[in-house]
């Protein structure tokens, strides 16, 4: 991973959220037959889980 | 280990003892803010490299070709395999809040000193350790819950106890939390402006990122930076306009707006305020800790405080009673912080790729954490010992005019003139900077100082000063907004076992009576504290210095009943250790705040007091009428209350662990419940 990937995925891992490529390429990998969440759908999804209530959570 | 490594740690540890020798002995003379910094440094490094190795090697028997659950379960979602250094920073991001930047400011009080002792050791062998093995313990349980782990771990009461714990913390947290926004906003225009523009700025965000440009995370964020630092700018030319009265708001307004503010936050779509405002808090704190950090390292500044003050034996302004116990809950975070073990055993544990990264992950960030709180008393010990007394000490102790607050903190030991308090305001453009307990203000003054040292000179002091306050209430008013909605779905959870109505969340009624019953005991007790003639803090902190080195006690509890169960008996004292100490350290304050005799510190006797007063029409100072006095009682009960939960929740922890624990020892095999590694046999449970 490049310095400029690694900062990027990191500061969008501090506010929880995970890599769209990743994601793509875990249901290319073991889903081939389901269509994927496009990136405004996964970015959603994941905005909502994150801070939906249950199993959010952050210190003091 | 080479001959070479050897040479080098043996040289790192000398250095380590060497700065650690300064800050413990030197007397008379200032110290260098950077012997702290130098001591810590050196012993996280060897503390990791040999502390962390031996737990995970020989306690825990990390084993990095066992799969996470991010690897069995991958998902691409929730369970995602994830760059030891990425996840570090979304582990760091979440534990480090505003808790390690309060509590080492309120323990300033005893001197530098204990606190610096008291955030390595308790670190290294309770904070780190803790993280670790909760991250470790619910890592080989598919990443469950801290909950889901006590009641498969120590039976289904052990688990509801722990449940309604970790209910009650919440609570006093987002209290506590909101009331040192109330105390650094109260009265201030330029600060309340600043804060207040973050919720329009947080809703253009949200649109932004929802119909715009969704998913544009940096992008926004650095808009909403710039719109942030505008705001900082704008704030200081409308606290000196007309329009300064509309941001000039007392205590119990402020309480009041921000009730009714998180109660209409937490029942908005996520997107809209939450998550914008989330990036920028998380953003900022990242940022602001760097900078202060590197602040420090450029300004080297010299301590003030004194090492050890007189009040290390009781009966100082800041916080009520002894050093033993109430300094070991006064700084939780920072050291040992049970809250992190809901951390720990929440999303962090589902992204880790390897076994391997655990220590990194859990022991490595931890320390990170403490490193902060290590800053934040730096920054208390830098200002003027008169000042900082000014500060944060209650106004029923020092007044709110600079000469009673100068002859106040003078006969305390601590000189000042009341010419230095007021220029200490002006230099950061408030009106006062007399009895702003809370913390937040103190560390914004010395943020100020550090920041415009290096950059800016004086004539910034006012922008950087409103510049923390802003950092500060920000994230904190993220943690409320969050927290009420994870408090929401935790009393569902609790109601659910009596209603079973309230758990299923069919239509909108369970979440919103759930929503305003959070606020409500979250807000019962801001009020209280906001109405307290001692300024709160002083009742408030300890509570949640109790709660939360409770719910570590239960967390380290239920490590050592997992050692066991591992049959790693003889390995046991590694958490068994640290949480026999925090039994004592939350048992001894616990009973202290209950049954004190002196009404300083004991809840019951300053209920005692107040109401055989009341009973003889007399109006005890600082309560106005009859009503106030009985207003005054109830809340003493009702905190007594409390911290009896709290001795309770942890005397049953204890007692279900201890049998746990010999019910592990009287089998000869291992009977954990974990997920068996590839190719083994589950082992019976």
């Amino acid at each position: 991973m490049t310095l400029i990937a690694l900062l990027r995925e990191t500061a969008r891992a501090m506010v929880g959220m995970p890599s769209y490529d990743a994601y793509r390429r875990h249901m290319a990998e073991r889903h081939p037959d389901h269509e994927p969440m496009d990136e405004i759908a996964f970015f959603r999804d994941r905005q909502q889980a994150r801070y939906g209530g249950k199993g959010g959570g952050r210190c003091c | 280990m080479t001959t070479k490594d050897r040479i080098g740690w043996s040289a790192l540890a000398l250095l380590g003892a060497t700065a650690l020798g300064v800050v413990a002995t030197v007397r008379g003379e200032s110290v260098n803010a950077l012997w702290i910094v130098t001591a810590a440094l050196c012993t996280y490094l060897i503390a990791y490299r040999f502390y962390a190795k031996f737990i995970a090697t020989r306690v825990l028997g990390i084993d990095p070709s066992r799969p996470t659950p991010a690897v069995r379960r991958a998902d691409g979602l929730d369970y995602v395999a994830t760059d030891r250094r990425v996840l570090f920073g979304h582990h760091f991001a979440a534990i480090a809040g505003a808790g390690p930047l309060v509590g080492p400011v309120l323990a300033a009080q005893m001197g530098y000193l204990p606190g610096v002792l008291w955030i390595l050791v308790g670190v290294v062998l309770a904070g780190a350790v803790q993280d670790f093995c909760i991250l470790f313990v619910s890592m080989r349980r598919d990443g469950r819950s801290l909950g889901e782990l006590v009641r498969a771990e120590m039976g289904q009461v052990a688990g509801t106890v722990a449940l309604v714990g970790a209910f009650a913390i919440m609570v006093i947290i987002l209290a506590v939390l909101a009331l040192i926004v109330v105390r650094a906003l109260a009265e201030s225009p330029w600060g309340l402006f600043t804060v207040a523009a973050t919720i329009p700025l947080a809703l253009l965000m949200g649109c932004y990122t929802r119909w715009l440009r969704p998913g544009r995370i940096g992008e926004v964020s650095v808009l909403g930076i710039v719109g942030l630092l505008a705001a900082i700018v704008l704030g200081g030319q409308v606290a000196q306009s007309s329009l300064a009265p509309w941001f000039t708001l007392t205590p119990v307004q402020l309480c009041f707006g921000l009730i009714a503010y998180g109660a209409v936050a937490a029942l908005l779509p996520v997107w809209l305020l939450l998550a914008p405002r989330d990036y920028l808090s998380t953003f900022l704190k990242i940022g602001a800790i760097v900078a202060l950090a590197l602040g420090i390292a450029i300004m080297a500044p010299p301590l003030r405080m004194p090492a050890l003050t007189q009040f290390t034996n009781g009966g100082g302004p800041v916080w009520a009673g002894t050093l033993f116990p109430f300094l070991f809950i006064t700084i939780a975070c920072g050291a040992v912080s049970g809250f992190h073990a809901l951390i720990a055993s929440g999303t962090t544990p589902k992204l880790i790729a390897s076994e391997g990264d655990a220590p990194f992950i859990g022991y490595g960030a931890m320390l990170a954490e403490s490193f902060v709180a290590i800053m934040a008393l730096v920054g208390a010990s830098i200002l003027d010992p008169g000042l900082y007394f000014a500060m944060n000490s209650p106004a029923a102790v020092v007044g709110t005019s600079p000469e009673s607050a100068a002859a106040a903190v003078t006969a305390m030991g601590f000189p000042i003139t009341p010419a230095a308090l007021a220029q200490a305001a002006r230099d950061v453009g408030e009106a006062t900077v007399i009895s702003r307990t809370g913390g937040a203000p103190t560390l914004a003054v010395a943020m100020a100082e550090i920041f415009s040292h290096v950059l800016g000179g004086s004539a910034m002091k006012a922008f950087w000063y409103h510049f923390a306050i802003l950092f500060e209430a920000l994230f904190i008013l993220t943690a409320v907004d969050a927290g009420t909605r994870a408090g929401r779905f935790m009393l569902q959870d609790l109601l659910g076992l009596a209603v079973p109505r309230f758990r299923e969340g069919v239509g909108w009624a369970p979440g919103l009576v759930a929503t305003f019953l959070c606020v409500g005991a979250w807000g019962f007790f801001l009020y209280q504290g906001v109405t307290d003639p001692l300024g709160g803090v002083n009742t408030l902190w300890p509570l949640f210095g109790i709660a939360n080195q409770m719910l570590a006690a239960v967390a380290l509890v239920l490590a050592t009943v997992v050692l066991f169960r591992m049959k790693r008996d003889r390995y046991a004292w590694v958490t068994a250790a640290p949480a026999a100490w925090l039994v004592l350290c939350t048992g001894t304050a616990g009973l202290q705040k209950v049954f004190h005799a002196d009404p300083a510190i004991g809840f019951l006797a300053h209920a005692a007091k107040f109401s055989a007063a009341a009973a003889k029409g007399r109006v005890l100072a600082p309560a106005k009428s009859l009503a106030d006095m009985h207003r005054v009682v109830l809340n003493d009960r009702i905190d007594a209350g409390l911290c009896a939960l709290f001795l309770a929740v942890v005397a049953t922890i204890l007692v279900f662990g201890i049998r746990a624990c010999l019910a592990a020892r009287r089998v000869d095999r291992p009977t954990v419940s974990e997920i068996p590694a590839l190719g083994e046999k589950t082992v019976a449970a």
